[in-house]
């Protein structure tokens, strides 16, 4: 298996005058509460994760769950307290001040929550700044940013200055400028959160096909729950600076691991969420005549099943049958296993 | 028993107050004791006690220590003086060359560095005002005088006035639209036709200089407080004192220093200037979001492209209202200067204010308020101005104005040399109406103050007398009835009931350093004109601010007027009431009140204009009455910003009674102004200023923190 592009192996951030001293003294089992007492505060407690090539993690947590912290230790926009972090096997902590800028200039793009958009610069000129910080010529560095500019579609708008765009355009020459250096990796830090739900939907929508054209490596920030569930590969949720648990969306909404997890859970549309490889049975005897691909959601086929007397073949890609699904088990899927809060 | 638990710190007010009165009354005035009028060190007379500390001496009458302490840091002046004789004449000397002399000669090291700012100084200031008025100097600066003789055709021809009146109306056109551009062509050519041209370039050449000067050191200060927490620390003390310090009292180190003239006004004017720069870059590069530092480290930007790419630009509008400070600074110390030898329309204010000549006087003052006010403008509009874009223009549009300036160049060019062949004899007007040869009014001034008094002398003269004798007179004999130690405890106690423990002693120590200073007496009258100056404009200025917020257009109109009366350099505030009352104390009080009424009015209307339109809505809809929401809801929460209106209308009162000593008070103002003409005032007149910036500080500290606690208790910001 090759490499992971992030790897992170028991990442601690504790904010404090004395937080380093107390981390060694307190040999991996940090208690919040403990370094609250001594007027300290536990940003990310005890991280360990991997993100592969390709691969979109999503990090889920409310504010103050340490999830931009974390994010923030990765860029290494602030040092973390303890651990390890690698980039592509380097090690992040280890890296001085130059190579670390090399990084950035190089490897790393970041979207931000508030937009971070230079006031006195224009469209064009916000995606070309990393360009020209990095020292490539004006003409090309211009160029560049053009197609950036036609890839989140504000073509026309490239002379606008900040203040003269809705915050969906602002966000899209956030995502433009992350972009521009074609890093490997992209973090995005609740890029969406401000931005009304409609236009939020709709910037899901066009960042979703950004990524099946650029496959990057992906961390993801949000304290949306369903925005989770529609972008991710994998979902870390994280509460008081811990990840409780980090799973695929299938996984975490079928089987939460903890009880804060299953609250978030309870509400979501499943039929909405899972796919049909997620319910199917493994037996591929005794099947009828309708065949639905293992890729679909199950909403949209639903309907098509409940109105089957028979068990459904399941299909992969090639058409090969790789499974069965019946009625039952749609509607068990769908209403069961619910807590009764009547 | 329960109402004392109810109003807890009621009760420790009053007791406060018990024990102060209790101290006062007890304690009699010493039978020897009268006010001093002249210098206690520089009199000798049996009767002084004299003690000696650091090898000074220092003379002073003795009193009850909890009548008057004494002066234990008398010495202080002298020493601070000394020590700067010592670093001027003896301090490491050391070898230098001289150009003149062609050979070595030995100076000490800070002479020698002062006489190359100096030269640096002159150099800058002669230069911009060649270019304005033309002249020698420059060319010599570069060759020699000989050479000059050999070469008579060699000088800066000065740029005739219609050149610099069109320039500066396209500028302002440029920064804030056709009304500025308009005010700016009229100022300039009322300033040329009333004759008044040479000392206001004069003016703006020291301007010029000066504030951009401030700019860059106070930019740089504030960009290394912002990166270094250890820098801040620092400048923190120094920032706080400059702030509350009265500009003359920088006055007289800076003449030891650096002498009298032009050059020394500039170096002391950036003095005065930089701390207000360097807050205002602080507070810019601080409202920077955070998160826009994030994305210039992540675009991959090294400590410099973060500063100068992504900070600065941020904060440009902060930095650029930093520069408008700067200016209005300048201006205020264009006239301040004027005592240590600026030229321009300052000196001659300065002069006509001596010879009680009010007309020329106003004039003068009119001139360099004009100039302010344009400066003020254009500062401020190119503050808020927005970048714009201007790619996709073509040559001609993008530089439609400076193609504009050329054109007014070789027009005005063109018409000073008609003006030289159609005004063969005497002075060419279209290329520079000479002092005092353009249309004067001064005359005219002048008889309406004559009239003014021969008609109102009565009533102006009734009110005079009662002013003083009933109101003034008193209250002065009871700020000095006050016994040193009673005086103390107030201000102690009122400190712990405010602040607690850290500002009693905070408090303690600047009250302190005055009482054991040789001017305690000085300092209560100080106080009690200032107190005087403050209960009256904060009444007036209280009242009208609410009177005003009634209405939108009388609040915008309102704050209109208070941004162009602080635009008036503070000086011009006593070319009025002289005119009225003469040089008596009456008209210090009122020019004090005039001035320091701006910051209580300002304060007051944007104190409720900060209450939230929700809380207004939720008033009305509880069916409240105008008055029941004024009282109940927009003054308690308007208060605490009402209250930071009073810690300037304090600085302010203080600013205006030192100057107030140039009509004469008896007051440290006095002292300053004298220690300006003593070979050895620079101790003395440094050592007074602290004193002066140490009353206001008390009020300051007292003042913020009480503020402080208020807001937080109000959850506003």
């Amino acid at each position: 298996m090759s490499e992971p592009v992030i790897k992170c192996q028991s990442v601690y951030k504790i904010f404090g005058t004395n937080a380093e001293r107390m981390l060694k003294e307190a040999n991996g089992n940090v208690d919040a509460k403990t370094f609250q007492e001594n007027g300290c505060i536990v940003g990310v407690n005890n991280a360990s994760f991997e993100v592969s090539k390709g691969e979109m993690l999503v990090v889920m947590g409310l504010s103050g769950s340490g999830k931009s912290t974390l994010l923030r230790c990765i860029s290494r926009l602030t040092d973390a307290t303890g651990g390890k972090i690698f980039i592509e096997g380097q090690d992040l902590l280890n890296l001085n001040n130059k190579e670390l800028i090399d990084l950035r200039r190089n490897k790393m793009g970041m979207v931000f929550q508030s937009f971070a958009l230079l006031p006195h610069k224009t469209v064009l000129e916000n995606i070309a700044f990393p360009l020209q910080i990095k020292g490539i010529k004006t003409e090309d560095s211009i160029n560049k940013a053009m197609d950036m500019v036609k890839l989140v579609g504000l073509d026309g708008r490239e002379n606008y200055f900040p203040r003269e765009l809705s915050g969906g355009q602002q966000q899209r020459v956030g995502i433009a400028r992350s972009l521009a250096v074609e890093p490997d990796i992209w973090f995005l830090d609740e890029p969406f959160s401000a931005l009304d739900p409609l236009i939020r939907k709709e910037m899901q929508d066009e960042f979703l096909r950004l990524q099946e054209k650029l496959q990057k490596t992906i961390m993801f920030i949000t304290h949306d729950f369903d925005e989770a569930l529609k972008l991710a590969d994998r979902i870390a949720i994280m509460k008081d600076g811990i990840i409780e648990q980090l799973d695929t969306p299938a996984n975490i909404v079928l089987n939460p691991a903890t009880e804060y997890v299953r609250k978030f859970t309870e509400e979501v549309p499943r039929e909405k969420v899972l796919l049909i490889k997620d319910v199917m049975d493994e037996t591929t005897s005794d099947v009828g005549d309708l065949k639905v691909s293992k890729d679909e959601i199950i909403e949209n086929v639903a309907e098509k099943i409940l109105t089957q007397e028979q068990t459904v073949a399941v299909i992969d890609g090639k058409n090969n049958v790789v499974g069965s699904i019946n009625p039952a088990k749609i509607i068990n899927t769908v209403f069961g296993g619910r807590k009764n809060n009547n | 028993m329960e109402i004392l638990k109810k109003y807890p710190k009621l009760f420790q007010w009053l007791f406060l107050l018990a024990v102060f009165f209790a101290l006062c009354f007890s304690i009699d005035v010493p039978e020897t004791y009268k006010f001093i009028r002249g210098q206690a060190e520089f009199v000798k007379d049996p009767n002084q006690s004299t003690f000696v500390f650091l090898g000074k001496e220092v003379r002073y009458y003795a009193f009850d220590v909890f009548w008057r302490l004494p002066p234990l840091l008398g010495w202080l002046p002298i020493w601070i003086n000394d020590s700067l004789f010592f670093l001027m004449n003896d301090w490491m000397p050391m070898e230098f060359w001289n150009e003149d002399t062609q050979e070595y000669k030995t100076r000490p090291l800070v002479l020698q560095i002062t006489r190359n700012l100096t030269a640096f100084m002159t150099f800058l200031i002669e230069l911009i005002r060649e270019i304005l008025l033309g002249g020698l100097e420059t060319i010599v600066a570069f060759t020699s005088w000989d050479w000059i003789d050999a070469n008579p055709w060699a000088e800066l021809p000065g740029l005739p006035w219609t050149i610099v009146a069109a320039g500066s109306a396209i500028l302002a056109y440029k920064l804030g639209g056709k009304g500025l551009a308009i005010y700016a062509l009229l100022s300039m050519t009322y300033i040329s036709i009333f004759g008044q041209w040479k000392p206001s370039m004069q003016t703006l050449s020291f301007i010029l200089v000066a504030a951009p000067l401030s700019f860059i050191f106070g930019l740089g200060l504030g960009v290394a407080a912002f990166k270094s927490k250890r820098v801040e620390k620092a400048l923190y003390p120094i920032l706080l004192v400059m702030q509350t310090m009265p500009q003359y009292a920088v006055l007289v180190p800076a003449l030891v220093l650096f002498g009298v003239g032009d050059h020394a006004a500039v170096i002391i004017t950036m003095i005065v200037a930089v701390p207000p720069m360097i807050l205002l870059t602080l507070l810019g590069l601080r409202a920077v979001p955070p998160e826009v530092i994030e994305a210039g480290r992540m675009s991959g930007c090294n400590n410099w492209q973060l500063m100068s790419k992504v900070l600065i630009p941020t904060a440009r509008r902060d930095i650029l209202i930093g520069v408008n400070q700067v200016i209005m600074v300048c201006f205020s110390m264009a006239v301040i200067s004027a005592f240590i030898g600026a030229k321009g329309l300052g000196f001659n204010l300065l002069l006509a204010l001596n010879q009680l000549n009010i007309g020329l006087a106003l004039e003068a003052g009119l001139c360099i308020s004009l100039i302010a006010i344009l400066l003020d403008k254009m500062s401020l509009a190119w503050a808020n101005k927005q970048v714009d874009y201007f790619g996709n223009l073509n040559f001609f549009q993008r530089n439609k104005n400076s193609l504009f300036f050329g054109v007014i160049v070789i027009v005005g060019i063109l018409l000073a040399y008609f003006g030289s062949i159609y005004f063969k004899e005497g002075y060419n007007y279209l290329f520079e109406v000479p002092h005092n040869k353009g249309i004067s009014t001064a005359d005219f001034w002048n008889k309406g103050v004559d009239w003014i008094f021969d008609t109102f002398f009565v009533y102006i003269k009734a009110f005079n007398t009662w002013l003083i004798v009933d109101v003034l007179q008193p209250m002065r004999a009871l700020y000095l009835r006050m016994p040193a130690i009673a005086t103390l405890v107030l201000v102690v106690g009122a400190g712990y009931l405010i602040g607690g423990v850290r500002s009693a002693l905070v408090v303690c120590g600047l009250t302190l350093f005055i009482a054991l200073s040789p001017w305690w007496d000085r300092a209560l009258v100080t106080t009690y004109m200032a107190t005087f100056g403050v209960i009256v404009s904060c009444i007036i200025g209280f009242t009208v601010g609410t009177l005003c917020f009634q209405n939108k257009h009388s609040t915008n109109f309102m704050l209109n007027v208070c941004d162009i009366f602080q635009t008036f350099p503070s000086f011009v505030y006593l070319i009025p009431v002289m005119m009225l009352f003469g040089i008596t104390d009456t008209s210090v009080l009122i020019a004090v009140i005039v001035y320091a009424t701006i910051p209580a009015t300002r304060y007051t209307i944007e104190g409720l204009r900060s209450v939230p339109a929700g809380l207004h809505d939720a008033a009305t809809m509880s069916g409240v009455t105008k008055f029941q929401r004024l009282f109940k809801i927009e003054f308690p929460l308007a208060f605490p910003h009402m209250m930071l209106g009073l810690n300037q209308t304090i600085v302010f009162a203080l600013f205006m009674v030192i100057i107030g000593a140039f009509i004469g008070t008896e007051d440290l103002g006095q002292y300053i102004l004298k220690a300006l003409s003593d070979k050895k005032g620079a101790g003395i007149g440094l050592t007074l200023g602290i004193c002066v910036a140490f009353i206001g500080l008390i009020f300051d500290n007292l003042i913020r923190t009480w503020v402080g606690k208020r807001k937080k208790h109000l959850g506003i910001d």
